[in-house]
């Protein structure tokens, strides 16, 4: 992952976290990289790394163990894919709307287009 | 906690008012990045702290005393700036040794295990080195000299891209382990703004931004879109400044977006490069 300046880099760790228990990288009920992995893998400072992992924690999506590390919580993928899903709408639907508008595509035509889609993917 | 506070610095050269009343307080276990234009005023502040100059009014205390010519406060710091207090014959080996004398905890060990991993010629004098790996040597020293205040005037100056990635990955490695104050002086922003936690800006020999680099990246944004639209928008907003492009325009905003957005403007963050450039243009 390349880390971008226009969202708040805690976000960024966060999100690759959470991309990488979607996508069963980290797999619940086993140890995630540690605060001093992911500072030094992006070169960031670990009270950013720790603030993302923190909204995790406080999200029941991980865990820490005092002098271990930190885990993937049990049901946490379920949990992760129920919130994607809520902000499916705000993330990809409304700036495809907008784009569509400015390209003057109708509904009608967005629909077609993702059930085309829909059967390559 | 320990801290250094500087109270109503002023430092003139002649008539040159190099710093004008600064008040700053740099506090424990944090990364500091100290942003300026050339000729600012940055390198003045490190100079004064670390008394290789002394303030025309004012004064720094560590801890509540004047650091003035006082040499136990002096040892809790490490400074190190373009100009090198070593003899150019001096070899880099040496130059550990030399160290070791005047701070007992300097960790020669971690100096040599750096000196391997980014390739330096240990047995060359200093004077012979490129301009990269004085540099290199510099950070080393600092970086294994344990103390509990380190500051860095342009740490990356002439290293080449690698080395500086492997700087900042052994910056943090080691501000994780033992945790000290690191002040990065530097123009170079974009590299070092994921490693800051406090941002200070200095302009034309004052202080205009000190604050976490949250508060200040969270505090600003930038709309862009059609010249009307967003100057209509920003009517009434603290503008910071704003790029034009032929008939578009990027407004960069002190505070927090509106909860709606006129259609045909696109909001986003503030960048700490855009927003230094902002400030810091005449």
């Amino acid at each position: 992952m390349e880390l971008t300046q226009d969202k708040p880099i805690f976000l960024q760790i966060a999100e690759t976290i959470e991309d990488g228990i979607l996508t069963e990288i980290f797999k619940e009920e086993e140890q995630i990289p540690s605060i001093t992995e992911f500072s030094t893998q992006y070169k960031i400072n670990p009270a950013t790394a720790n603030k993302g992992i923190n909204l995790l924690v406080d999200d029941g999506i991980i865990y820490k163990k005092r002098g271990v590390g930190m885990f993937v919580s049990k049901g946490a993928t379920d949990l992760l894919r129920k919130k994607r899903q809520n902000d499916f709408y705000h993330t990809f639907i409304e700036r495809l709307i907008k784009e569509a508008k400015k390209l003057n595509l109708s509904s009608t035509d967005i629909i077609a287009m993702i059930e085309r889609g829909y059967d390559y993917e | 906690m320990s801290s250094i506070v500087i109270e109503n610095i002023s430092k003139n050269f002649g008539s040159v008012k190099a710093l004008n009343h600064i008040n700053l307080e740099l506090t424990e276990h944090k990364i500091y990045g100290l942003l300026g234009r050339n000729g600012a005023g940055k390198t003045t502040l490190l100079n004064l702290i670390n008394n290789r100059l002394f303030p025309s009014e004012g004064q720094i205390l560590f801890d509540g005393i004047n650091i003035e010519n006082n040499s136990s406060i002096q040892n809790q710091f490490y400074f190190i700036g373009e100009k090198s207090l070593y003899p150019d014959s001096m070899k880099v080996k040496a130059l550990y040794k030399y160290t070791k004398m005047f701070h007992p905890d300097f960790d020669e060990t971690y100096a040599y295990k750096l000196s391997e991993m980014f390739g330096v010629p240990l047995k060359k004098k200093l004077s012979s080195l490129s301009t990269g790996y004085k540099s290199i040597v510099k950070n080393i020293v600092a970086l294994s000299v344990n103390v509990p205040f380190v500051f860095f005037d342009e740490p990356i100056l002439g290293l080449d891209a690698n080395h500086r990635e492997l700087f900042y990955k052994v910056l943090i490695e080691k501000y994780i382990d033992q945790p000290a104050t690191y002040v990065l002086s530097t123009h170079l922003i974009e590299e070092v703004s994921n490693i800051i936690e406090e941002v200070i800006i200095i302009k034309n020999g004052e202080v205009i931004k000190n604050e976490s680099k949250e508060a200040l990246l969270d505090n600003g944004y930038s709309i862009s879109g059609p010249t009307g639209l967003v100057e209509s928008y920003c009517s009434g907003k603290e503008l910071i400044g704003f790029d034009t492009l032929g008939g578009l325009r990027s407004a960069y905003i002190v505070g927090k977006p509106d909860e709606n957005i006129p259609q045909g403007l696109e909001l986003s963050g503030m960048d700490l490069q855009k927003l230094f450039i902002q400030l810091t243009n005449i």
